[in-house]
């Protein structure tokens, strides 16, 4: 069987740059992958991976914590659940955000469980 | 063996299961170990059921259903806790978002442990739950007619 | 002019045995939007990794979801290994395929039973059934548990399969096969199975990536993407091509998964003959330190397993983003102009498993 080839691309992106390259992946029509947030020390570290064929690039953007995200549910509108996860279990401040579920995706008891260790 | 246990109508609910004892209750009904040659019937509706199967540990999303469910049904009832996430909570018990087992919502009758939980001891567990159904009632009817009974 | 009215869905649901909540907008009967709410059975499991070590957590991960559990175990060894820079035996990577093969099997037997139910062919679910029996016991012989088998470890696997197994799971193989015959015309050539699923719920090739589909509902739509094809495991010494079906309608869907049965029994008998002999496993020293992005292809899709270690024995971030997760925004699209009598069907296609969604 032929390999297809597996690497995993992380690219570093500015916020102001952010949107036009989302925008520009959908209109070479690649597939939204994942949305994962990772708690760092002032803020938080947000990964947003697309896949084209086999080809997977995942853009890296470092926000601060109490500053606002713009939603890509605008560009990509299957970002909706990902996202609104995002901003219950991390408290990342998503702009935006369609359908937003004003934390009530999950409907836990904890607020932000994810924010602070342990 | 009353009425009841001759022929009990049981309720499945996943309180927040892995799926594992889910799909091992549903086994229960299919060919290999059919457990409708105890006159067993898997219902949807609560206020026809006499047994409560709930799999996995409760937490605040699932406790007003489970309640929910439970009021629902009829006297005499008996409630089955199926899988060891039922039981204590298991491997789920340090999540952040379980309460424990499902005796902290309502009483359980009988305790069916196991990883997930075997169609066999599920049978076994339900059948010891009939024999529990069965002093239920005669209670029950002893409270409704003291003097008879 | 239509009334406009929203039903309930869920959560508990005589077609489903899990909770999902979908709020359905509907004009007369037909649907033309719906909100899913999940929630019922998110436990948090993302973060035990603060409270147990990478190598206890395997079990976790495998109690993400009792269906697809194997291949969750194997996913989040594959990631912390590949953290870690551990090249594993290849006996070691065979028997993770073979048993990983045999999970999609019982997988998707199971998911052909549930459709079924859900069209009222009572007799071909109890079928579906019995023939994924065979597979349940071969886990139970091999392994000693029937749904949840923890055989992987962080290093390789934890059990070995010796020759009359491999060849016992050869002749069931074989065996399961011929009986798989008369089911698989019946779903895909059955005058009144092809009238209920033809052209319900379509799905286009377009909204497919657009919406994020991942696994037999991409496939079914006409994209040829299979995350086997990166040869991770055993894959890469396997003959296998992916399965596409063309119409993108519940039909392709179904028509897809059935044959895709019909690939891991090639697979298996495959992985069986080349099976190369030596140790299941290897030492592990050392704390994971870095990060990565793993994909493996379970029965429901791609599923993507992010590892983030720092260098202690607890891993800075796990992340598992399931199939199902990628699955229920097209849904939502696919539900809109069906049929209120069809919803259950169609949110069967999808095959949900919503633990594995919430975690």
């Amino acid at each position: 069987m032929q390999v297809k080839e597996d690497i995993n691309e992380i690219r570093p992106i500015e916020k102001d740059e952010f949107l036009s390259e989302i925008i520009c992946l959908k209109m070479d029509a690649w597939r939204l992958v994942q949305i994962c947030a990772v708690r760092i020390e002032d803020g938080f570290e947000l990964s947003y991976t697309f896949c084209k064929e086999y080809r997977m690039v995942t853009l890296r953007l470092i926000t601060k914590e109490q500053e606002e995200v713009s939603s890509i549910t605008q560009i990509y509108p299957c970002a909706f659940m990902q996202e609104n996860e995002m901003k219950e279990l991390f408290g990342v401040p998503v702009r935006e955000l369609a359908p937003d579920y004003h934390e009530k995706l999950y409907r836990i008891d904890r607020e932000t469980p994810f924010k602070e260790k342990g | 063996m009353g009425k009841i246990s001759k022929s009990p109508w049981l309720l499945h609910y996943d309180a927040s299961s892995c799926n594992g004892c889910d799909i091992e209750v549903l086994d229960c009904l299919t060919p290999k170990y059919d457990i409708e040659r105890f006159g067993i019937i898997n219902t949807g509706d609560p206020f026809q059921a006499d047994i409560l199967l709930i799999t996995g540990g409760v937490n605040s999303q699932t406790e007003a259903v489970v309640r929910q469910l439970y009021g629902q049904m009829p006297e005499p009832k008996v409630v089955v806790a199926v899988g060891i996430c039922a039981c204590t909570g298991g491997v789920f018990k340090e999540c952040y978002n379980i309460k424990g087992g499902v005796d902290t919502v309502i009483p359980v009758d009988v305790y069916v442990p196991g990883c997930a939980a075997r169609p066999e001891s599920i049978i076994d567990g339900v059948i010891r739950a009939l024999a529990i159904l069965d002093q239920k009632r005669e209670q029950l009817k002893k409270k409704k007619a003291p003097g008879r009974a | 002019m239509a009334k406009r009215s929203i039903v309930p869905f869920g959560p508990q649901h005589p077609v489903l045995p899990e909770p999902v909540h979908l709020d359905l907008v509907l004009e007369d009967e037909t649907v033309v939007g719906a909100i899913p709410s999940i929630g019922f059975i998110h436990r948090g499991l993302e973060k035990l990794v603060e409270k147990k070590d990478f190598k206890q957590y395997v079990y976790i991960a495998e109690r993400v979801c009792g269906i697809c559990s194997c291949g969750h175990g194997m996913g989040y060894c594959e990631s912390v290994e590949r953290v870690m820079g551990i090249e594993i035996p290849r006996r070691a990577e065979y028997l993770r395929t073979i048993w990983v093969e045999m999970s999609r099997v019982h997988s998707h037997l199971l998911w052909l039973g549930l459709l079924a139910d859900a069209m009222g062919f009572e007799s071909l679910f109890m079928e579906c059934w019995r023939l994924r029996e065979k597979i349940l016991d071969m886990f139970d012989r091999t392994t000693g548990g029937r749904i949840i088998f923890s055989v992987n470890c962080v290093g390789g696997v934890l059990k070995d399969m010796d020759g009359a197994m491999l060849r016992a799971i050869r002749e069931t193989v074989d065996q399961m096969e011929q009986e798989l015959e008369p089911i698989m015309t019946t779903f895909i050539k059955d005058y009144s199975v092809q009238l209920r699923l033809r052209g319900l719920g379509i799905l286009s090739r377009e909204q497919a990536i657009l919406q994020g589909a991942v696994g037999p509902m991409l496939r079914g739509s006409g994209v040829e993407y299979d995350t086997r094809m990166l040869g991770y495991a055993a894959y890469g010494d396997l003959d296998m091509e992916p399965i596409v079906g063309t119409d993108g309608d519940a039909y392709a869907r179904c028509e897809v998964r059935a044959r895709e049965i019909v690939q891991s029994f090639n697979l298996i008998r495959e992985a069986i003959d080349k099976i190369p002999q030596g140790p299941i496993s290897v030492p592990v020293k050392g704390n994971p330190q870095g990060e990565y992005f793993m994909r493996i292809e379970q029965p429901r899709g791609e599923a993507i397993y992010y590892t983030k270690g720092n260098g202690t024995k607890f891993l800075d971030r796990f992340r598992l983003r399931t199939p199902t997760t990628s699955n229920i925004p097209p849904m939502v699209e696919m539900l809109k102009g069906c049929q209120l009598g069809d919803v259950p069907l169609l949110i069967l296609t999808i095959d949900p498993c919503i633990s594995c969604t919430e975690r």
